[in-house]
């Protein structure tokens, strides 16, 4: 155990205060834990285990990877996965460059027109459009069923933007200006000095945008009509909270029947998976970018 | 620079608060040949829409439901973050806490969809609780299809999501208090309970009050996927909020007037809502959320 200086003033902790705060500490995490773990699990086990334990598996009896062969094998949930990863890169590029740009425009106080601009971004906030005329101007400009329908219309978060222009506001002025006077012009300011002094803020909002483009669920459920362009929680709803099976290819006839349970949890598996090897990497820098925006926003 | 978001904000979100003028209007979406020519063509019906939406007793359970929640989570979600923060600003070990805060902040980034549906193999008829309590001999209860308790299960589904990444703001809020405050009250002999109570406390003040504000700005929002996904499996009754009740009756009845001028309704008391909660926060002497000018 790692010992930490308590400062002198501060009493010794008592027995049972310390039990108290491990107890209530290893509730909290468990909780977390224990859900990931048993579909972690499950998605692992044989058809044999999953009867065995009648249901969820909680302690794994060996490796068996045949409900991970089945969703890889080009079926509906292969093609959602492809769907979901071409969403998120895409909007991600997306957002994270027009973000980006607007954030340094209006960084910069004296521009023209600098206080509507601020008050026109800023205003949304207030001012915002209901589901149903939202549905119409996206319906209405033809891209129902595209995949532009999922990226377009949440392409710029202000909350980010927000994010982004207070960390370039907080980099020294004199900075910039000395670019400015070696005759660099705003977007070669912005490429070479600005941005590579800002990775961390642009990868806090890029694991935003990512997740929100990831999870999306419900534009998907107004838009996208056509299966083979469903992204994965649309797949993942109706697989195993709605109850319908996935078309799956690649099974041939007579081979054992998947273990639908091992299938569900693998598809839970391969949602969760992508988040949780990206957020560690960026979890420290989480302080600083949420609390510029709840301090701005 | 600028152009690309002013262009995007402009199509996709000024147009459609335009747009909100289907709510004066009996809309018909197979009017001429676009949304467009449907926009000018149909006719303008006044308040009509607002009258038949007042009179529905659907839409006055859905603010009921709302709101209920809103109170409910008030009380029962928005302090455990502030008591989760102190409790992990105490831990003095950095591994123990860096380690807790990492687990904690991830159901954040799940998606409803995931979150729903780790609650439903947790908790559910097929689930593992059930599965436990059958091998034990014990009906299961009903979890996650109960209208009676729908409110404790949606409040226990967001503290599950929320409650670590709710911790962030508060841990900063404490790292800013200066030490000394602590060390002089301990020399005068305050105790730890008397310098959370007195120090800790008031240090977190303008944070709660801001956080406190947003949310009763909110207050007609409690959450809109949540609520879709599992309104089939508990009933209109208990889950219908007003963001399900727009979507019912538009979307999915095609109703885009009636659905329109409940989503109107929704943003104009919710600008009304934000904009008393900051009086009421310069009130009390706060910032607010944006300065008076």
């Amino acid at each position: 155990m790692t010992r930490v200086s308590r400062p002198a003033w501060q009493e010794k902790p008592t027995v049972a205060g310390r039990a108290g705060k491990g107890t209530v500490l290893t509730g909290v995490v468990l909780a977390v834990l224990v859900p990931l773990w048993v579909v972690l699990v499950t998605s692992l086990s044989s058809r044999e285990t999953i009867t065995a334990a009648g249901g969820l598996v909680v302690v794994p009896r060996g490796v068996d990877l045949s409900a991970y062969e089945i969703i890889f094998a080009g079926g509906q949930i292969t093609r959602a996965l492809a769907v979901s990863a071409t969403v998120t890169l895409l909007g991600t590029a997306v957002s994270l460059v027009v973000t980006v740009l607007a954030a340094y425009g209006l960084s910069r106080p004296g521009s023209l027109g600098h206080r509507f601009l601020l008050f026109y971004f800023l205003m949304t906030f207030l001012v915002y459009p209901g589901m149903v005329p939202s549905y119409l101007v996206v319906t209405g400009l033809g891209l129902k069923d595209s995949l532009w329908s999922l990226v377009l219309p949440s392409a710029v978060s202000v909350f980010n933007l927000v994010v982004v222009r207070a960390f370039f506001q907080s980099l020294p002025g004199e900075l910039l200006d000395s670019a400015r006077i070696d005759g660099a012009g705003e977007f070669r300011i912005l490429w070479r000095i600005v941005l590579p002094l800002s990775k961390a803020v642009v990868a806090v909002v890029g694991l935003f945008y990512a997740v929100g483009y990831w999870n999306v669920w419900f534009s998907a459920l107004l838009y996208i009509d056509d299966n083979d362009k469903f992204p994965i929680q649309r797949v993942l709803q109706s697989f195993i909270l709605a109850g319908q099976a996935p078309q799956t290819s690649g099974v041939a006839a007579g081979t054992a029947l998947p273990p639908t349970l091992a299938v569900k949890m693998a598809v839970v598996v391969v949602t969760v998976v992508p988040i949780a090897l990206v957020y560690p990497f960026i979890q420290r820098h989480f302080t600083r970018g949420v609390l510029v925006g709840a301090v701005k926003g | 620079m600028v152009a690309p978001g002013f262009l995007l904000l402009l199509v996709f979100h000024y147009l459609p608060v335009l747009g909100n003028v289907v709510a004066f209007q009996d809309y018909n979406p197979y009017y001429g040949d676009s949304a467009l020519s449907a926009l000018i063509g149909s006719p303008f019906i006044g308040l009509e829409n607002f009258r038949i939406l007042f009179a529905d007793p659907a839409f006055w359970d859905a603010v009921v439901n709302t709101l209920s929640i809103t109170a409910f989570q008030l009380v029962f979600f928005f302090p455990l973050p502030i008591a989760l923060a102190l409790l992990l600003h105490s831990v003095m070990s950095k591994r123990v806490k860096s380690f807790v805060q990492t687990v904690v902040y991830l159901p954040h980034f799940f998606s409803w969809v995931l979150v729903v549906t780790f609650f439903v193999q947790m908790l559910g008829g097929a689930g593992l609780l059930s599965q436990e309590l059958r091998d034990a001999g014990i009906t299961p209860p009903e979890i996650m299809s109960n209208p009676d308790t729908f409110i404790v299960l949606v409040t226990a589904e967001a503290v599950w999501k929320d409650v670590g990444w709710g911790t962030i703001v508060f841990l900063a809020a404490l790292s800013t208090i200066d030490t000394d405050l602590y060390e002089a009250s301990a020399v005068d002999g305050a105790g730890r309970w008397r310098r959370t109570w007195h120090i800790t406390l008031p240090g977190l003040r303008p944070v709660i009050v801001l956080l406190l504000i947003l949310r009763l700005g909110d207050a007609l929002t409690v959450g809109f996927e949540q609520f879709l996904l599992q309104r089939d499996a508990v009933g209109r009754q208990a889950a219908e909020v007003l963001d399900t009740y727009v979507y019912h009756q538009s979307i999915v009845t095609a109703d885009y007037g009636l659905g329109a001028a409940a989503g109107l309704f929704k943003a104009a008391v919710g600008l009304i809502l934000i904009l008393l909660a900051n009086r009421l926060a310069h009130a009390l002497g706060e910032s607010g959320v944006y300065r008076r000018s």
